[in-house]
């Protein structure tokens, strides 16, 4: 499976307070959701972020609350993939659960530049900065995971299972 | 084994198990509330199954907006109540029932020593208080669980905190949770469990134990948790007639480190802007001015918090040009809080007793801060924007504290107000 898209980038302990304000919780919409991604600190990024892109973070993306509407308002918003240092690991689960890609990848934060043109294998852990010719490897995520990330999340993997069951 | 090993061992049916082993855990409680909730309903759903798993295993709660501040929230509401009676699941907690899902979990007997509880909530790790493994889960890993009774898991390596020595008047494991964070930091311990022990571990209350394993998540941590004693067993027994296994660490198990705290000198810590590991002693940053003082929350709204705060409070008054919001954090705490007592003490110094809620911890309603405000608060997050304006501030501190500096305007070490008539 491969994406791509143009990086953006963010610091160190981006909560999940930040990635959806818990004012907008009330919605079931994800495109609503979408919206509001991140505007406390970047009220430009659901713009930027329409086109197709890779977030490249620090450490402990995802921090605080469970509220899986985070990486839902990220996905909807346009983000493809997700590489950071480390990530909180109710975020990373729940990404992985809703189908997107995400992947811990360490000593690529500072050299991931904004707008570079990223290509990311996911099977390989190979992420490809086409821009500075560049290859980082991440962390390899295990079968099962992508697996689920293939089937486009765990309710579509699940429902997949259940039918084979019964087939 | 230590005391985490050996739970997902028995709940995955296997004798032994490592650090790093992915296993398929039977989960013995789910909970959700009505943030995360509908978003697990509307996706349990989609699987088309008709029946969850086992009704009796389920816990809903409506905690975070209550009651309905918006027709949106009702709508929420809604939703799990409709769920409730469709799959025909005692365990519904509405309005006037209950109060925040983690207290009332404990409180009501859904939380046993040795079981697996996933709960669709970060703060779900509080239960470790009682000897249980409870983390936080996603909505759609919850409806998951509905559908299946099982989660997979990544079996966590465990940090041993080795806590020794006696609190003194007016610290409290709030402070000892905070400087423990401070060290830690907040990504210190990601995917890892947190194993608190020792002997003020042993003396301390089971509030104040629920207070601790609250806040293991703001190390990134899967769960904290507390070897089961008679303590333990006996709050558990009051509330419960189930059945449940104590599991205990043995002597020789492993841990990933250990890592030892006195509370003998320890002194009341506040976790400044905009981080919870920025945590510094109260007495370093009491020239800061606040606009409102907040006290409830999952991590300090129980009675014994209350009460702490009282007895700063009797006989004082709340410093004119702040606001002091007290919210229980169930019912069960409003009412003895009521009869006791602790709640008149609270109005007459003109604070606001609210109903049992998130409330505006969670930055939903019942004191939300507008921009360029400072709040002191008892609960468990200062992040931009949580309590309202992105441009507020946020100091997280003890009962105590929020009470002391409730009555000053400024953020209070509380060991300066004496009590009064003491």
């Amino acid at each position: 499976m491969i994406v791509s898209g143009k990086a953006v980038l963010f610091g160190d302990n981006i909560n999940t307070d930040i990635i959806i304000p818990s004012k907008y919780l009330t919605s079931l919409d994800p495109n609503e959701l979408a919206k509001h991604a991140m505007e406390s600190i970047d009220p430009s990024f659901p713009n930027r972020a329409k086109e197709g892109v890779i977030i490249v973070a620090g450490r402990n993306f995802g921090c605080g609350s469970s509220r899986e509407q985070a990486p839902l308002a990220l996905k909807y918003a346009g983000v493809n993939c997700i590489i950071a240092e480390s990530f909180a690991r109710i975020f990373f689960r729940n990404a992985i659960n809703i189908g997107l890609p995400i992947l811990e990848a360490a000593g690529t934060s500072g050299e991931i530049d904004e707008g570079d043109v990223l290509k990311i294998i996911l099977e390989e852990g190979k992420i490809i900065d086409e821009t500075k010719g560049r290859v980082f490897s991440a962390s390899r995520l295990p079968g099962f995971i992508l697996e689920i990330i293939r089937d486009g999340g765990l309710i579509e993997h699940l429902v997949k299972a259940l039918r084979s069951d019964r087939s | 084994m230590n005391i985490c090993e050996k739970i997902l061992a028995a709940s995955s049916g296997t004798k032994c198990v490592e650090p790093g082993d992915i296993i398929e855990a039977k989960v013995d409680v789910a909970m959700i509330n009505e943030i995360t909730g509908p978003l697990a309903i509307q996706t349990f759903k989609k699987i088309g199954l008709d029946k969850v798993w086992d009704n009796k295993r389920i816990v809903l709660v409506l905690d975070h907006q209550v009651p309905a501040d918006s027709v949106r929230s009702a709508e929420l509401h809604k939703i799990m109540r409709v769920f409730a009676k469709e799959q025909n699941i005692p365990f519904l907690c509405d309005v006037g029932d209950g109060g925040i899902c983690h207290q009332v979990m404990v409180e009501k007997g859904h939380v046993m020593p040795g079981y697996l509880i996933v709960g669709a909530d970060s703060h779900t790790c509080t239960y470790g208080a009682l000897g249980a493994f409870a983390t936080g889960i996603g909505s759609t890993e919850m409806a998951a669980v509905f559908a299946t009774g099982k989660i997979w898991l990544k079996v966590p390596s465990t940090i041993k905190i080795n806590v020794t020595g006696r609190f003194g008047d007016f610290v409290t494991p709030k402070d000892l949770i905070l400087d423990v964070i401070g060290k830690i930091g907040a990504d210190g311990a990601i995917y890892k469990a947190i194993e608190f022990t020792g002997p003020a571990i042993r003396e301390m209350s089971i509030s104040g134990r629920l207070t601790l394993c609250n806040m293991a998540v703001e190390m990134g941590a899967k769960t904290g948790i507390i070897e089961p004693d008679e303590k333990a067993v006996q709050y558990v027994k009051e509330r419960t007639d189930g059945i449940f296994r104590i599991f205990r660490s043995d002597p020789d198990a492993k841990y990933e480190r250990t890592l030892d705290f006195n509370v003998d000198d320890l002194e009341p810590m506040v976790a400044c802007p905009h981080s919870v590991d920025n945590v510094k002693p109260v007495k370093s940053v009491e020239n800061v001015e606040i606009n409102q003082a907040f006290l409830g929350s999952c991590t300090n709204g129980r009675l014994e918090d209350l009460e702490l705060a009282a007895r700063i409070m009797r006989g004082r008054r709340v410093k004119k040009g702040v606001r002091m919001i007290v919210t229980p954090a169930s019912s069960e705490v409003y009412f003895h809080a009521l009869l006791n007592g602790t709640l008149e003490i609270f109005i007459k110094s003109g604070a606001i007793v609210c109903n049992p809620t998130c409330g505006a911890c969670f930055g939903g309603h019942m004191g939300l801060l507008a921009s360029g405000e400072v709040c002191v608060s008892s609960s468990n997050r200062n992040f931009i924007g949580r309590m309202g304006s992105p441009e507020a501030e946020i100091y997280l501190a003890s009962p105590a504290t929020v009470a002391a500096s409730a009555v000053t305007g400024k953020i209070t070490d509380p060991r300066r107000l004496l009590e009064v008539g003491a």
